[in-house]
């Protein structure tokens, strides 16, 4: 293994740091229990609680909740990054995910105004514009529409913005949680339009959102027509209210900002509209002072999200290593993973299913004998697309960028098996 | 047939071909949903384009428009505008889109004036959206460009004028090209061995130390 001669010239001082620690009252990390146990376990000869005495009957849990033992599984939000949180963003656990869907309880929420509550009868979508008639559906009159299912990949254009001008969080959920990937349910927008009739001159959609923010933000037709959904469902059920109920639109690979919730109204035009946030946010500032507009597509991004300072190594010996990885242009072809900071690469195990503009899971087993890792994933997609590093990017946009950044994360695992964000030089 | 006589039969044909075509590619209906009403568009298409088109009839000064402000916007955006807390700065920041830390204002940064009276309309003041008049969001954006040295004191701001403003940093925007600048990132073959040099730590996260306590998790009602 390549990594092999670069980890054993970290043995040592990786060995020092973690006998440091230890003295410190941290665990080193050691070998699976089963291998050194000398005397019987309890929790085999020992009878449990939950084998004597009955549990809670049905009706208990009418709409069930995960266990009591994974109350630290949540979505979190870091308070200094904005003025309130009514207008805040908080973060999806990926390093606690396992498979590719994110549970609907745990996927990011972004809000600019809050949740709007709405009841779903008093809930109405116009179609105005360059149409041939101006239109008004309920909600029974969408799921009265031809429908369709598909999982893709929500991810906010500021994921990873604070690390900009080198490592600032620490742990996955922080620096890549603006992320969530569901099984949508809806219908296509197109059929809506087609509903309404496009004139000749219809070149852009407004989307406009029944919150108290009135979320807008303008849509190339082309895109319209192509593969955006209208979706009243994720996961399997309603849309949750923090994630539009009850309609929304799903822009496949695009930046999350432009998947308005709580959608009332599209206005279809010749010319996008310069919106707030398209033109005061979420373009990207470059170094020469000006900004790229209108950076709609995601592109392809990972993170290994185990290890990670959330998830730090707890033996020595066989690990597995996983991650996510994903791209706006098409499906995820191949992730390589390094263990020593980027100089040497192994291809990753990708786990069917592989979807287009959809999160994909990527393994790679590896042994560990409690070196120090830097280690990285990079991803490249059907378009041939290879995820830079961080430094590749910031050489062509700078620092001042905040969206788009889908640089190489670098975690370094020091010999207790504890993980740090950090950058290279 | 004469020269007239042919073109204009050229022009019928061309004309049924053109229709023939559109009929053909017509999208069937499925008849669902109904024709909305003049008064139900009129509710709800309040939005304004960058070339003024939606803007309503009105007008607010900039002595109109900062009293406006010192009540209902200062307590977030600061009394000159230069931002309170995390809430954004409105004024300032000309000159600084190449420094360090850009300040990205109205003045500095927005490009086009019709979309700021949109926002400023569909979602201000934050938590009590829609609350001021056509007049009053005509004041209270003469008054952030009057912050912003881009009108006189004594200025009126109108549905007649608005598009006449141009903002400082109007050209300061271009279309996404990361497909030509960013071309190199099209390498079907990067490397896989012994690549680069030995990686040094450049920066840590644990020195910067703004992680929320990971012990602490929020309480779950």
């Amino acid at each position: 293994m390549p990594e092999k001669s670069y980890s054993d010239r970290f043995t040592r001082r990786g060995l020092l740091s973690a006998a440091g620690l230890a003295g410190a009252g941290i665990a080193l990390p050691r070998r699976g229990v089963a291998a050194e146990s000398t005397k019987p376990d309890p929790a085999i000869t020992e009878v449990q609680d939950w084998q004597r005495q009955l549990g809670e009957g049905v009706d208990k849990r009418a709409y069930g909740s995960p266990s009591k033992f994974e109350q630290h599984v949540v979505r979190r939000n870091v308070p200094w990054l904005t003025a309130a949180p009514e207008s805040a963003a908080n973060f999806t656990p990926l390093h606690a995910l396992e498979g590719i869907i994110t549970p609907s309880g745990l996927c990011f929420e972004r809000h600019h105004s809050g949740i709007a509550e709405i009841d779903p009868q008093k809930h109405r979508l116009m179609i105005n514009g360059l149409v041939d008639k101006s239109l008004v559906f309920t909600m029974d009159d969408i799921r009265r529409m031809p429908r369709s299912s598909r999982i893709c990949f929500l991810e906010c254009a500021a994921n990873t913005g604070m690390e900009w001008r080198g490592a600032q969080l620490n742990g996955c959920q922080f620096t890549h949680g603006m992320i969530h990937n569901v099984m949508y349910t809806g219908v296509p927008l197109k059929a809506l339009l087609d509903e309404a009739g496009l004139r000749p001159n219809a070149k852009w959609l407004m989307l406009e959102g029944g919150d108290a923010a009135g979320m807008n933000r303008s849509l190339p037709i082309e895109k319209a027509l192509t593969d955006v959904m209208l979706a009243f469902a994720m996961n399997g059920e309603a849309l949750r209210p923090e994630q539009g109920y009850p309609l929304r639109a799903v822009i496949p690979g695009w930046e999350g900002n432009l998947w308005v919730k709580w959608l009332r109204r599209i206005e279809v035009g010749d010319k996008p509209w310069a919106a707030r946030e398209e033109s005061a946010r979420y373009t990207d500032l470059l170094a020469d002072g000006r900004a790229r507009q209108y950076t709609f597509i995601m592109d392809a991004k990972s993170v290994v999200t185990n290890p990670s300072p959330q998830a730090p190594l707890r033996y020595r010996g066989r690990n597995v290593l996983s991650g996510f990885a994903w791209s706006g242009r098409g499906t995820v072809r191949r992730v390589d993973v390094s263990l020593d900071g980027g100089r040497n690469w192994k291809s990753a195990q990708l786990e069917a299913p592989v979807l287009d503009k959809s999160m994909t899971r990527f393994y790679l087993d590896f042994e560990w004998n409690g070196e120090e890792l830097l280690v990285q994933s990079r991803a490249m997609d059907s378009s041939g697309y290879v995820q830079p590093t961080k430094n590749e990017l910031r050489k062509i946009r700078g620092v001042n960028s905040v969206y788009h950044n889908n640089g190489i994360q670098t975690w370094l695992v020091r010999g207790n098996g504890e993980a740090e964000n950090v950058e290279l030089g | 047939m004469s020269n007239w006589a042919r073109r204009l039969a050229t022009l019928v044909v061309a004309g049924l071909l053109a229709h023939g075509a559109a009929a053909a590619e017509k999208p069937s209906k499925m008849g669902l949903g109904r024709e909305a009403l003049p008064a139900e568009v009129a509710a709800w298409d309040t939005d304004v384009k960058p070339d003024g088109q939606g803007l309503p009839p009105g007008r607010g000064t900039v002595k109109q428009g900062e009293e406006i402000y010192l009540a209902r916007c200062a307590s977030c955006h600061g009394e000159f505008a230069q931002g309170a807390g995390r809430w954004p700065a409105l004024a300032g920041g000309q000159g600084s889109l190449k420094a360090d830390r850009p300040n990205k204002t109205v003045g500095s940064f927005w490009p086009q004036l019709a979309p700021l009276f949109d926002y400023t309309r569909r979602t201000m003041p934050w938590g009590n959206a829609r609350s001021l008049s056509a007049d009053e969001t005509y004041a209270v954006v003469a008054f952030l460009l009057n912050l912003n040295d881009i009108v006189k004191d004594d200025f009126e701001l109108s549905d007649k004028n608005l598009t006449s403003i141009r903002m400082p940093n109007a050209d300061g925007f271009f279309a996404d090209d990361r497909e030509t600048a960013e071309k190199k990132f099209w390498n079907r073959n990067p490397c896989m061995k012994n690549c680069g040099g030995v990686p040094k730590i450049t920066s840590r996260a644990g020195e910067a130390n703004i992680t929320p306590d990971a012990k602490s998790v929020p309480k779950v009602d």
